[in-house]
Parts: C-alpha cells; sequence; structure tokens
C-alpha cells in the first residue's frame, strides 16, 4: 500500500506539480518546434513517454549495477548520453522490421528525441532522486505523460492563435512564446502541492 | 591513475558494445525497400499537395508500386512525371489531360446583404446567416481560403474575387476542396470557353444582387450550333463533350461572362452596369 502511494505522488508530481516542460524548462525544443499541429503534438508525446520509459529502465540499470559498483557515479552525464542514444538507434530499427505501423507513427519522431534533454534529465533525475526501478520507470513514463500534456495543450493554443487577428509584431513565434510563458505561470500554481 | 583507467574503459567497452550491437541489428533488422520506391519518388513534384488522393508523394509512388493506384495521377507533375514514372515502372506512358481549377464567379460587384468583420476567412463567414455575407448564394466571397490552401501561388482575390492564373495552376485542386460555397471547378486547360457564374437563382433575383450573374435568358443556347449548351435551373451549362469553342455564345451573351477565362489574366470583364 505504502509503495502504491509513492508511486501516485511520484505521477501526480511528474505530470502536475513539476512537469518537465512547464516547470523544470526540459525538452523546449521540440515544444516549441513541433506543437504547431494538435495530431503531431500528440505524436512526439507518445514518441517521448515511449522513449522516456525505455530510457528510465536502461540507465537504471546500468547506473546500479556498472557505474555504483565501480565508484564512476561522476560519469553518469556521458554514460546515459551512450546509453540513449543507441538505445533509440536500436529500438527504431526493430520497429521498423517488427511493427511497420507503430514505426510510420513514431518514427519521424524518434530520432528527434534522441539527445532531448527531458529524456536524459528523467534519467539524472532518477539518479538523484535515488528511486528504485519500479519508481524510475513510473517516474519515466508519468514524466512523458506530463510532456505530452503540455504539448497538445499548447498546440491547441497555437492553432487558435493562428486565426486571431493580433499586431504583425507578435505573429507567430513571439506570440507563441507569450502563450507559452502564461501557460508555464498556470502550471506554477500546482507547486507545492504534494501527496505525501 | 585506476579511476582514469576504468572511466576511459567503461566507456571504450560499452562505445565497443553498442556500436556492435547496433552494426549487427542494422543488418538483422534491415528491412527490404523496392528500389523503384526512391525513383518513383524523384519523378514525383515532391510538392505533397495531395491532388493525387494520397497522404503525399512518398505515399504515392508506394501506392504505385503496390499496384494500388495507377500512373498518370499526379496532376502537378502531369505529363513528364507520368512519363517517367512510366519508365521506371517500365510499362506504355499514359497520356495525362491537363486540368486547371476555374472559380466560376466574376462579380465584383455583387452585393452585400451584412457587413463580416470576423476571421478574415470565407469559412468562417460562411457562418453568417444564409451563406456568408454576400448577397448572391453562390458568389465567391473573396476572404482568400483557397489562396491559403495553394501550395503553388496560382489562385490569389482580385477585385474581392478569386481568380486562378492557369499557367501556375497544377491541378490538385486543394482550392476546390476549401472552397465553402463549392464554386471552383476543374476545366480543361486551354478551354475557351467557360461560365463564370454559379448562381441558380431566378433571372430577376440574380439580377437584383449581381451585374454580371447569369440571368438564364437562353441566347447563348439559341445560339448554339451543337447542342452543347443549355441553361438548366437557371444557370448557363456547358457539354464539352460538344463544345468545340466556336465562340458565339460568348458573343451573344448580353452578362459577357461567358468567355475564354483561362487564357485571359486581366480582369477586363466589363460589369454590365455600373452601380
Amino acid at each position: 500500500m505504502n509503495t502504491f502511494i509513492t508511486l501516485f505522488a511520484i505521477s501526480l508530481n511528474a505530470i502536475l506539480a513539476e512537469n518537465f516542460i512547464l516547470v523544470k524548462f526540459l525538452g523546449i525544443c521540440p515544444f516549441m518546434g513541433v506543437s504547431k499541429k494538435t495530431d503531431t503534438a500528440v505524436g512526439m508525446g507518445i514518441a517521448v513517454i515511449f522513449v522516456m520509459a525505455l530510457a528510465s529502465a536502461a540507465t537504471w540499470a546500468v547506473n546500479e549495477f556498472l557505474l555504483v559498483s565501480l565508484g564512476l557515479e561522476y560519469m553518469q552525464t556521458v554514460v546515459f548520453i551512450l546509453v540513449i542514444a543507441a538505445l533509440v538507434q536500436f529500438v527504431e530499427m526493430f520497429l521498423q522490421k517488427a511493427m511497420p505501423s507503430l514505426y510510420q507513427a513514431l518514427g519521424i519522431y524518434l530520432p528527434l528525441i534522441t539527445t532531448n534533454c527531458a529524456v536524459l534529465g528523467v534519467a539524472l533525475l532518477n539518479v538523484q532522486n535515488s528511486y528504485t526501478f519500479i519508481e524510475a520507470v513510473v517516474y519515466g513514463i508519468t514524466g512523458g505523460i506530463g510532456f505530452t500534456l503540455a504539448i497538445v495543450l499548447f498546440s491547441s493554443i497555437r492553432q487558435r492563435l493562428e486565426d486571431c487577428d493580433c499586431p504583425k509584431a507578435f505573429k507567430g513565434f513571439p506570440l507563441a512564446l507569450i502563450a507559452a510563458g502564461l501557460l508555464a505561470l498556470s502550471f506554477m500554481g500546482f507547486s507545492g502541492f504534494r501527496v505525501f | 591513475m585506476e579511476k582514469i583507467l576504468y572511466a576511459v574503459l567503461v566507456l571504450a567497452v560499452m562505445g565497443a558494445i553498442f556500436g556492435g550491437v547496433l552494426a549487427v541489428a542494422s543488418k538483422v533488422f534491415a528491412v527490404k525497400t523496392d528500389e523503384r520506391l526512391p525513383k518513383l519518388v524523384e519523378a514525383l513534384p515532391g510538392a505533397n499537395c495531395g491532388g493525387c488522393g494520397f497522404a503525399g508523394c512518398q505515399a504515392y509512388a508506394q501506392a504505385v508500386i503496390d499496384g494500388k493506384a495507377e500512373i498518370g495521377l499526379c496532376a502537378a507533375g502531369g505529363q513528364e512525371a507520368a512519363k517517367k514514372m512510366s519508365a521506371v515502372m517500365g510499362v506504355e506512358a499514359v497520356e495525362v489531360e491537363r486540368k486547371v481549377a476555374m472559380v466560376k464567379c466574376r462579380g465584383q460587384n455583387h452585393l452585400s446583404k451584412a457587413r463580416y468583420e470576423g476571421i478574415s476567412d470565407c469559412r468562417s463567414a460562411m457562418f453568417v446567416t444564409g451563406n456568408g455575407p454576400s448577397a448572391c448564394p453562390s458568389g465567391c466571397l473573396g476572404f482568400g481560403t483557397c489562396t491559403t490552401a495553394c501550395k503553388f501561388d496560382a489562385i490569389h482575390v482580385v477585385n474581392g474575387v478569386a481568380r486562378v492564373d492557369a499557367d501556375k495552376c497544377t491541378g490538385c485542386f486543394q482550392c476546390m476542396e476549401v472552397c465553402p460555397k463549392g464554386i471552383i471547378i476543374p476545366v480543361t486547360y486551354h478551354t475557351d470557353i467557360v461560365i463564370a457564374c454559379s448562381n441558380h437563382d431566378r433571372g430577376a433575383n440574380t439580377r437584383k444582387v449581381c451585374d454580371i450573374g447569369c440571368v438564364g435568358c437562353h441566347l447563348c443556347e439559341k445560339q448554339c450550333e451543337f447542342d452543347a449548351i443549355h441553361v438548366i435551373n437557371n444557370l448557363a451549362t456547358i457539354d464539352y463533350s460538344k463544345c468545340v469553342s466556336c465562340g458565339r455564345c460568348a458573343a451573344v451573351c448580353p452578362r459577357h461572362l461567358i468567355s475564354d477565362s483561362n487564357l485571359r489574366t486581366d480582369m477586363d470583364v466589363v460589369p454590365a452596369m455600373q452601380r
């Protein structure tokens, strides 16, 4: 029961209170780049959930069984980058062969996420918070869900901004950045919101 | 010293292992792609306009290889693309008739029944009671939704009415898809005789809202020797299988709305009456 509550707290934290994009400001590049249309934003979000879950599991194992036992914790960043990049490449090849339909859906987004800082961030945060394996995977999945929530919300706002009648100087990116700022501000409302 | 050695060793070994695994994986999981696919994609214009009915040039090329689609559906590439694709697929080239879009309205002066100040988009303007702010039920609204949809810079709103530049038009008909009035139609490139009105109202009503709309006077019908033009439901309609482009109907039309619109890119159709 206790573990269940811990996992619930981690999930809520990852999705709302410490949302990767809007509170931690990780993974801003795809947030601005792939949020022009809601369907591509959803595709990107699902790919991120998938990769973050996989990366959490893989980096947790590498950290626990390799780095800690050899006393090489200071190499986490470089090793995690290597592991994540190789993993994403491998998964991409595997999907192309085994599940072409999933590859069609995720294919173009997967290489984009290879060196995404949200993915590296989840791996490092897992270590920082000294999560267990299960906790790490849950944190990865829910962190991805938080990413998806933010990017989908933002893309629907942007689609509306396209049609709005605003001063020429604000058209496009300036307005998108202001909207992103306001969205982040609204997510501040969740800070201090803890289940423990 | 030992620590540095460990660090270097761990990274080197991990790099080597991952490299090896990826190398093996690329062989094991290699997906065979048809070598004709890139050649077909190259033959297509790459505009991904969707005029062929597929999601893009790549999807269309794949469909051709799978035998699900015919060669020659690409309007943008036209005869050129069809020829190249036929060569790649090893079949006889097909003849493609070039089609372009035409806006069946030229009523620059049609009356407005309401003032619309919403989003500058025809689909949005259609929410104004009836069929948009224009008093003519089938007149061009002129907010340029078709201009936005066009990927080839071929349709523009000139004097409040959308107009196709037939030379730039590739016939993908994205404008036709988005036009909420449904007044954009495909015509053969270089067609001389077209009717630039879509109003099916009775003549008296049409006359009230537009100074060049078709009033269904039957003059063109009487003049035609080839039985190719008929007034159907108060609007002159051409049967292109019979029309020989003699131009007699254009000469007698009192509203000057039958013309060689595709050849003429300027807007020199004189409104019958100035308001």
